[in-house]
């Protein structure tokens, strides 16, 4: 039995796509990653139409998709978050067909439920063997866990492993296994390796940003949870690292020894593994050379599927143990929904990847965000759309207090009591118009450019092209 | 009514604008790019109107690329730019 297929083209054939399939992509390399556009460019060249992508994330070195698209090679899309260049593009309206938005969780739920039956999965592998064993942990392209991989290669009918190191069967360790590969290619590279560890964010100096994060350190502090056993999970911006930073320190003076670090992981959070203030680090995708180092070397530092990362189909994901979340926004509303999916204009910059698992998952959802951002207030009546239900989030850290949500007032109390100065959300609006002016909202278009699909598989909002 | 001769001030930093000032040959013309252009564009160009007109400056082209300054800092930039172009005058 051969595996080993020389080209490219010759596996698209084999594995039988055709016009109208559906085929998907992980986003491990990131902003890196050449495969998505080297497969794509494959099948326009083949001539097929009308093909479903379904990738866990979009990003601007993906941009030649848009050529795809308006060529009728691609005619849907299904993504988990998507940059602003492609967004951009999306929300002019250019694919007929709404884009579908998942979260993290829900994307390999609805894989597997057959909701969106994948034809042919193609996977970026650093490293593989000649029967398609592979991880990303080692390799010139390495980028630590595959998690986001783990639903495609399950489920997807055929399953096509392009790698740029091919190593002799059996190659130790692998993080997917050659039960699910169908077919390997070697090429000459999957991706840029500079591209592929992109996403890192240095911990904010902006004096606003460490404001708020020693306050959400306060928060969490004061929230109670904070004890033996700690679980938490941070996301890659400024002001939440610098937040992490600030708990790293409350952790070791109080020799607090937590449970598990968890989510798209950072040096920040090895650090924090090393110093001791988790016992290990649950990791569905690495976002620095840091994080691949480790995963690569330290055993308590775990691979996951994006299933135990947050599926909500999953008999248990680590989502439904983690104790607190530290997350951004570009809105909140006085209801507390979240906007994570448009920017200023109202034009697609991202989508919900983790957020809406993870703040349904923990015990403390935080919002950590400015007042205002270039001259835009951050609490508005409506957000734009709606990424994350208000019911969900807990609280919202500004430089100028912190709002509980009134559905918490036991939560609002022990704040109080442990020194925060808790204010209304309605308050933070106000105190934000005040400075800022009061903005003219956004007019909706008439088109819909994208679903938003929270990820119990219902639609929670819609989002329209901006005139 | 004083010469005015070109002048520029301002960054392009978030939360700031930049902008220059030169004198044309008839008319006031205000140009703006803003990055809060749906929320903020139209009272970003009446404030500008309204500071040209209270400082009695005329027969100008004003550019403002604006990244979402409050209205005080560009109160404060047009003051300045003003005052700019009508030193470059004075030392010409």
């Amino acid at each position: 039995m051969d595996k080993v297929v020389k080209t490219l083209k010759e596996a698209i054939q084999l594995a039988g796509v055709k016009d109208g399939s559906r085929i998907s992509f992980h986003h491990h390399l990131r902003n890196g990653d050449y495969v998505l556009n080297m497969v794509m460019d494959e099948i326009a060249g083949m001539g097929y139409k009308d093909i479903s992508v379904n990738a866990s994330s979009l990003f601007d070195c993906h941009l030649p998709l848009v050529d795809h698209i308006k060529n009728g090679v691609v005619t849907e899309l299904i993504t988990d978050y998507m940059s602003g260049g492609i967004g951009a593009q999306i929300s002019e309206g250019i694919l007929e067909k709404p884009v579908q938005f998942r979260t993290h969780g829900g994307r390999p739920a609805d894989i597997i439920k057959g909701v969106t039956p994948i034809d042919v999965a193609f996977i970026a592998a650093p490293t593989a063997d000649t029967m398609g064993n592979m991880t990303g942990k080692i390799g010139k392209s390495a980028c630590g866990s595959m998690g986001y991989a783990y639903a495609d290669a399950m489920c997807a009918k055929k399953v096509v492993v392009i790698t740029d190191n091919l190593v002799p069967y059996p190659l130790p360790y692998p993080s997917i296994d050659e039960t699910y590969a169908d077919y390997v290619v070697s090429v000459d590279a999957i991706g840029n390796p500079a591209g592929i560890v992109s996403g890192t964010t240095k911990i904010t100096r902006d004096p606003v940003g460490l404001v708020m994060a020693q306050t959400a350190a306060k928060v969490i502090q004061a929230s109670g949870l904070l004890k033996d056993g700690f679980s938490f999970q941070t996301g890659a911006g400024g002001a939440t690292l610098a937040a992490a930073q600030f708990l790293k320190e409350i952790m070791l003076k109080e020799g607090i020894k937590g449970s598990f670090g968890c989510g798209g992981i950072t040096g920040y959070m090895v650090d924090m593994l090393n110093e001791g203030c988790f016992e290990s680090l649950i990791d569905v995708q690495c976002f620095d050379l840091k994080a691949v180092e480790s995963i690569r070397t330290n055993p308590k530092h775990t691979e996951v599927s994006a299933m135990r990362y947050a599926s909500p189909d999953a008999k248990s994901a680590a989502v439904d143990s983690l104790d607190v979340v530290l997350l951004g926004a570009t809105e909140i509303d006085t209801d507390f929904n979240v906007n994570v999916h448009t920017n200023s204009s109202g034009k697609i910059m991202g989508g919900s990847g983790g957020h809406s698992d993870t703040a349904a998952g923990a015990k403390l959802a935080m919002i950590i965000a400015p007042l205002s951002r270039a001259r835009l207030p951050i609490v508005t009546d409506h957000v734009f759309c709606k990424s994350t239900p208000g019911s969900t989030i807990d609280v919202l850290v500004t430089q100028k207090g912190v709002a509980v949500n009134p559905a918490r007032p036991e939560l609002a109390a022990k704040l109080k009591d442990g020194g925060i100065h808790v204010v209304d959300i309605f308050e933070l609006k106000e105190a934000a118009e005040k400075l800022c002016g009061q903005p003219k909202p956004l007019v909706k278009g008439d088109k819909v450019v994208a679903d938003i699909i929270y990820r119990d598989g219902t639609l929670l909002d819609k989002i329209y092209n901006v005139r | 009514m004083n010469t005015l001769k070109k002048a520029s001030c301002g960054t392009m930093e978030s939360s700031d604008a930049y902008m220059e000032l030169e004198p044309i040959e008839a008319g006031t013309q205000i140009e703006l790019q803003s990055v809060v252009e749906h929320q903020f564009g139209d009272s970003i160009r009446a404030l500008a109107a309204e500071m040209l007109k209270e400082e009695g400056v005329e027969n100008v082209k004003l550019s403002i690329v604006d990244r979402g300054a409050l209205e005080c800092t560009l109160r404060a930039r047009l003051e300045t730019l003003i005052g700019r172009a009508r030193e470059e005058a004075a030392h010409a």
